[in-house]
């Protein structure tokens, strides 16, 4: 057999074996397929605006009208203290990260179930599914987040060097989007429940972080230190801090920071545990 | 020795089929089955998850080893376990018990265009799809132009897919899918598709996959192209290898496999699925001139060929066909209970009922040797009802046929005796 010896390169062993228990997780393998992650996210953003009168614009104008909404009913209307900022800026500094989060999560949750037809038919790390998701939802935050600039600039508010701060920050709320998402993509294989549940997830998830109303108004001391426990709570005060000022994220930043991390890995693990049976249950 | 490409041993998977009300879809059915559960597991030490009769082994112990640069065949009936056997060597899934291991990469057309987006262009799809079957961006960029050549979508490709002709969409997602590189191909019936033309092309490329010295895994209900393309074939049967044997030898295996030799067959409610349709198959039988059911049928004399089958609801225009096939697949004839006009006429609607279609084949038609019945019932462009290809086997013996003065065999499949006529000349 001559021409067997073509290939020439060594050719990787790949070893079939039931699989038990909890896998690691493999980097290496995640990284060789990082362009099926890149043609993913772009096929999700690709898809999402085609035949749509106008376009990505959509992505200026959800945030533009929810908080014009937002503005009506509690700034005007309810008269919710907004920590001395206009209420407008108040509001849309905190829907940018909210909306990134909720675009992340809902389309992360469903992901999955979403791309059945892939995932019954062929093999590739299935973390790419709910990771590509995520990705896509940066490019509306991305575009949104030039109008936020615009915005400011209209109310006449300059960001300062703590913008910077905004990287770790929206790499927070991603990450909190993608730890919830794993949970609920891989248990909306089975669960259709899921996709039903995350809607009214959403809403409660909303009203339980402070967009509309300042994280002053809930008592400090342990009531503060609970409410840090919804990880959006810390990327969204500091998304407002760093650049609008305010105030500062303290200390419930840490325990954001922690409940994410604590939910990313067990989220991890569930999925990779969970995904050996996708192709059999979806 | 030829290095080994793909090594399995002992593999078998269980799937749940799930008697309904065991399958937990919703969290509520999940809750109080695990209550249920919980005093299964007080009442009962031990778990009996394999006997459990809602799992079935779609693929049970099953070992073999492929040589790299072989083209192995895979058949076997619906549900013998083909497809969970590619699923698993392309580790789509995992098997439940068992060890395998492949050396090199492995490409799975498991079908045509999986992950096309309608939305996109020819153009976009080709990147998603390369990237999705594992091709890397500049290996896709140093294809395109190839990859559009041969799916002949040329002028299109910047057409959202959605517009496509299915041809067309069918043409570009193999021309993507035939221009990856893995060591090991394993290819499912991806040739079931696609007009005559597209499927030669398609079976040429394949030829070359094979050439080129990669291990091909080609699984079909195609016997002419599993014949064509691999040397040899495993035989697969409710999840177990029957046979690993030169690819015609495997053939034959298959095609006579699991009928009856009793010249007769019937169906049973729990092999019809218990589906409710309007179609049942109850029997199928081979009948001599005397009209004893029997194996053997004399070509000479003739035979007839009987279907039972009740309608539980009237079909207006429904026909009932009968396919002659060698062992080897090829047809002989088809040939439909309202051929005739006047038949037609009669029959254009049949009420509820049973009913009986009984084909007389004439004395002198069929050559010797084996022949499979395929059945069909229809309704011409608007239904079929049922299906079956190889419903039953029979034996054609030649005594007293045509020609059989000289004891040598014909070829074709058959033997019908032609007017001659000779002519002699006086110088």
């Amino acid at each position: 057999m001559e021409n067997s010896h073509q290939q020439g390169k060594q050719s990787p062993i790949i070893y079939l074996r039931p699989s038990k228990g909890w896998l690691s997780i493999d980097f290496k393998e995640l990284w060789r397929y990082r362009e099926l992650i890149f043609f993913l996210t772009w096929r999700d953003i690709k898809v999402r605006y085609k035949q749509a009168v106008l376009g990505i614009s959509w992505a200026v104008l959800q945030p533009l009208l929810t908080t014009l909404i937002f503005t009506v009913i509690f700034g005007i209307l309810l008269k919710t203290p907004s920590q001395d900022l206009p209420y407008p800026l108040f509001s849309m500094s905190a829907l940018l990260p909210w909306q990134l989060f909720s675009t992340a999560l809902q389309r992360s949750s469903v992901s999955l179930v979403g791309n059945a037809n892939l995932l019954t038919k062929i093999y590739f790390p299935r973390l790419a599914i709910p990771l590509s998701s995520v990705f896509a939802a940066l490019v509306d935050f991305a575009v949104s987040f030039v109008v936020l600039l615009l915005v400011m600039a209209y109310y006449q508010y300059w960001p300062g060097w703590n913008i910077l701060w905004l990287i770790p920050i929206v790499l927070l709320a991603l990450l909190t989007a993608l730890a919830v998402g794993l949970w609920l993509s891989a248990l909306n294989v089975q669960y259709r429940d899921i996709q039903h549940m995350v809607p009214f997830l959403i809403q409660v998830w909303m009203y339980a972080s402070p967009i509309v109303y300042p994280i002053e108004t809930i008592p400090e001391g342990i009531w503060r230190s609970l409410y840090g426990l919804n990880p959006m709570v810390g990327v969204i005060q500091g998304f407002r801090w760093a650049l609008l000022g305010g105030t500062p994220p303290d200390i419930t930043m840490l325990i954001s920071i922690i409940v994410v991390v604590v939910l990313l890995i067990s989220g991890l693990y569930y999925f990779r545990r969970m995904e050996k049976t996708f192709a059999d249950v979806v | 020795m030829s290095e080994l490409a793909i090594r399995v041993e002992n593999i078998s998977k269980q799937y749940r089929i799930g008697l309904a009300q065991e399958r937990p879809d919703t969290l509520r059915d999940l809750l109080t089955m695990g209550f249920r559960r919980f005093k299964h597991k007080l009442s009962r030490k031990g778990s009996g998850r394999y006997d459990d009769p809602g799992h079935i082994w779609a693929l049970k112990d099953v070992s073999f080893e492929v040589e790299r640069g072989q083209v192995l065949g895979i058949v076997g009936r619906n549900g013998a376990g083909k497809s969970t056997l590619l699923k698993i060597l392309s580790r789509v899934t995992d098997p439940t018990e068992g060890y395998g291991e492949i050396h090199g990469r492995v490409g799975s057309l498991l079908e045509v265009g999986t992950g096309f987006h309608p939305e996109l262009s020819g153009r976009e799809n080709i990147y998603l799809n390369g990237a999705i079957l594992g091709m890397r961006r500049e290996e896709i960029n140093r294809k395109f132009d190839e990859i559009v050549e041969f799916s002949e979508v040329g002028k299109f490709i910047d057409t959202p897919v959605k517009r496509f002709s299915s041809g067309m969409y069918l043409r570009l997602a193999f021309a993507v899918a035939a221009h990856l590189e893995p060591e090991i191909l394993v290819v499912d019936e991806v040739l079931a598709v696609g007009d005559a033309e597209f499927q030669r092309k398609c079976l040429g490329k394949m030829n070359d996959v094979a050439q080129e010295g990669r291990t091909v895994l080609f699984v079909s209900h195609n016997m002419s192209a599993i014949l064509r393309l691999t040397q040899e074939t495993i035989v697969l049967d409710q999840g177990k290898i029957v046979l690993r044997a030169p690819t015609p030898e495997a053939v034959d295996h298959y095609l006579n496999m699991g009928l009856t030799k009793q010249g007769e067959r019937f169906w049973t409610e729990e092999e019809l699925g218990g589906k409710s349709d309007a179609f049942k198959p109850a029997a199928l039988r081979v009948l001599n001139t005397g009209g004893k059911v029997v194996d053997t049928v004399n070509a000479a004399e003739g035979f007839s060929v009987e279907f039972e089958y009740q309608l539980t609801e009237a079909i207006s225009g429904l026909r009932v066909g009968l396919y002659m096939m060698t062992t080897r697949g090829e047809y002989v004839f088809t040939t439909f209970d309202t051929d005739d006009p006047e038949l037609y006429q009669e029959y254009s609607l049949r009420p509820a009922g049973y009913y009986m279609s009984k084909c007389h084949i004439p004395p002198n038609l069929m050559n010797e040797g084996r022949f499979i019945l395929g059945l069909n019932a229809s309704v011409y462009r608007i239904r079929r009802y049922f299906q079956e290809d190889k419903a039953l086997t029979f034996t054609v013996d030649a005594t007293g046929a045509p020609g059989t003065h000289w004891p040598e065999q014909r070829l074709g499949p058959v033997r019908p005796q032609f007017d001659w006529y000779i002519e002699h000349k006086e110088k």
